[in-house]
């Protein structure tokens, strides 16, 4: 293999394992940025990759099958919300018993819906773009599937959105300082609410990627700890959909690299590289303590009546 | 005390363990739901469940095998919820607790029982303390909070294991990746004849009622509910907070340790990789449902103990699939959390306006 072609093939590969951590961190950002922690990601993500699967399997539509993910993780977010924001209930123990509920729930449906052995689902089929597509090394940017482009597009959408926008004024005052906000008229739930259902819908995306692109098939805790990567780089990316798309870059990367050092077959065992994202995750998170000032009201509810 | 005070504190203490089992209740209803989705009869899978786990004499061992690493990874959880700390570590620190023991158990082969036992369980302990100090010293010394990193530490710890295992500790002729067997003097001793049961338990209730103690009525435990009530509070009184969270994170990675080392010198003998399923995470949600209460902690373990036990047998004789156990726990964390806060908001009428 050339230099190049090698080149190439691990620029491709980091792509495509940045792009689920991407969704799901910006969404996780957008939860963060309005002031509700969300350690769901991880089963948010989960019930979008088994949803995917289901449609999938069932109508072989896969764009019907991304539709429903991203609706059922929004569903899912729509939980989180009425329990931290209505409820006032803990957000950590929401956030748990969203990813246990998840992994449950996702386990036995698939042991209901594809118990007939291997279950191989429809691809989603890559939209070249023509001449650029053939460009040396950065033609892989565009050989790429919509939900690729849809990054591409959603980045700085929620750039734009998070800091030039009334709604993004709104929501980051709601996540600072929601007394302010509500003293000027903005409903803090309904900011909440609608980051992190929002959340939970990029998230339902995240997972319809990694069934119907990464593997096209479902498997238990198929998510397998992305989402905690996915909240490791909006912590290291501090909140800002740019920095963290490149944190995720960074994870998506050390798998990459990790998995092309197994395929060349290097007497390291596999265990070991397998750590290596995580491993990654700890020291970017450790070497960056104290610098990182998360939004200030993050993980508590707002209660009117206490003002 | 007027009677009508009495009344009322007899009141919340009844709501406060009613809410609980209300929420149980509702899992388990949510869960008899799956299962008609399934086409299998709920009344004849849960029937089946609990007459296996409660009834037969090898269920029941079975129960008290399962509720073994749960009760001890629970209490780890415990301790430090209590300190206001999530960890939600136990999966990794039981992987290490294992290893620990494992380690002691293999390394001498001619000591007295009454020596290498506790030596192998020290180990355990001390492997999980350390696995857990790592998160409770980026939190005190570098501002990092517990969630994120001892969930990045599960999954190191699980492939290091997996690489142990696989690597440097397999054993000789092994067919699939597993340690060699502990030395005998090392075995936590079986309880119940033919049985896979194991004295552990003993171990985690003696444990339980430890905390319970330490907890009521030492200067230690009033530190530790300090600081979880009140950190500022309780700097302000003189408690240094940050040895305390440092102190109860790895106490509570030891505690979860030992659930792993009961793991390996009482049921399996050796190190497997992914030897456990996923008791690190049940322990969390016992530890929500027991509401900090370390002797609670052994009825609620006991349920899930029974649970996992049960939950074969009614896949046999029910066609249910055992994976519905796993939705059902995930519900009653989900219905706990609503009935806490539901019971908050009662507690707390808001001010008339």
């Amino acid at each position: 293999m050339s230099s190049i072609d090698f080149l190439t093939d691990f620029l491709s590969a980091c792509l495509r394992l940045t792009v689920p951590l991407a969704f799901a961190a910006i969404g996780g950002l957008l939860s963060e940025r309005s002031g509700v922690l969300n350690i769901g990601l991880e089963g948010l993500i989960l019930t979008g990759a088994f949803a995917s699967a289901a449609v999938a399997f069932s109508t072989q539509q896969v764009w019907l099958a991304i539709a429903i993910a991203c609706c059922a993780g929004a569903l899912m977010g729509w939980i989180h919300a009425y329990l931290c924001v209505s409820l006032n209930v803990n957000q950590l123990v929401s956030g748990l018993a969203i990813n246990l509920t998840a992994a449950g729930l996702t386990t036995y449906g698939a042991r209901l819906l594809f118990n007939t052995g291997t279950v191989a689902l429809p691809p989603l089929s890559s939209l070249p773009i023509p001449v650029l597509q053939h460009l040396p090394i950065l033609g892989v940017f565009f050989q790429q599937d919509l939900l690729f482009y849809l990054l591409l597009l959603l980045l700085p959408a929620s750039t734009y959105g998070l800091f030039h926008t009334q709604w993004g004024l709104s929501l980051r005052a709601v996540g600072n300082a929601p007394k302010a906000a509500d003293t000027a008229g903005v409903s803090v739930a309904r900011i909440r609410y609608v980051s992190v259902i929002l959340c939970g819908a990029l998230c339902g995306l995240a997972g319809a990627y990694l069934a119907l692109v990464h593997v096209q098939f479902f498997a238990e805790n198929m998510s397998a700890g992305k989402g905690f990567i996915a909240l490791a780089a909006l912590i290291f990316g501090r909140w800002h959909p740019v920095t963290t798309t490149l944190a995720c870059l960074l994870f998506g990367a050390t798998e990459a690299l990790q998995l092309r050092i197994q395929a060349f077959g290097l007497n390291i065992p596999y265990q070991l590289l397998a750590m290596l994202p995580y491993i990654t995750a700890l020291f970017a998170l450790a070497g960056l303590a104290g610098k990182a000032t998360p939004p200030a009201a993050l993980g508590l509810p707002y209660a009117k009546e206490k003002r | 005390m007027t009677i009508a005070y009495r009344q009322a504190v007899l009141k919340s203490g009844l709501r406060a363990a009613l809410s609980p089992l209300i929420a149980v209740a509702a899992a388990l209803t949510v869960g008899a739901l799956l299962m008609l989705l399934a086409g299998a009869s709920p009344i004849a899978a849960y029937s089946a469940l609990f007459r296996q786990a409660l009834t037969t004499y090898f269920g029941f061992a079975d129960t008290l095998t399962k509720t073994t690493p749960l009760l001890l990874a629970s209490l780890g959880v415990l301790v430090a919820l209590r300190a206001g700390q999530f960890n939600l570590g136990a999966e990794g620190q039981i992987y290490m607790g294992g290893l620990g023991s494992l380690l002691v158990g293999l390394a001498f082969s001619d000591l007295p029982m009454v020596i290498h036992l506790p030596l192998a369980l020290l180990g355990g302990f001390a492997f999980g303390a350390a696995w857990g100090a790592i998160a409770g010293y980026l939190k005190v010394a570098r501002g990092l909070n517990e969630v994120l990193t001892t969930l990045l530490l599960n999954y190191i710890a699980q492939y290091l294991i997996s690489y142990l295992v696989n690597g440097p500790l397999k054993a000789a002729n092994a067919p699939s990746p597993f340690s060699e067997l502990v030395a005998p003097s090392a075995y936590l001793p079986t309880i119940l004849g033919k049985t896979q049961a194991h004295a552990g338990i003993f171990l985690g209730i003696a444990l339980s009622t430890l905390l319970t103690l330490a907890f009521a009525i030492t200067a230690w435990g009033y530190r530790v509910d300090a600081v979880g009530q009140n950190p500022v509070a309780a700097r302000y009184a003189g408690i240094s907070v940050n040895r305390t969270i440092l102190q109860v994170i790895a106490l509570s990675g030891g505690l979860a340790g030992l659930a792993g080392s009961s793991e390996v010198l009482g049921l399996k003998r050796r190190l497997f990789e992914n030897f456990s399923p996923g008791y690190g995470f049940d322990a969390l949600a016992i530890a929500l449902l027991s509401r900090g209460n370390p002797a609670v902690v052994i009825l609620t373990s006991f349920f899930f103990g029974m649970l996992r036990s049960g939950a074969n047998v009614m896949q046999r004789s029910a066609s249910v699939p055992v994976s519905i156990i796993y939705a059902i726990q995930g519900l009653t964390v989900l219905f706990v959390a609503i009935s806490l806060a539901l019971e908050q908001q009662v507690q707390s009428p808001k001010p008339d306006s």
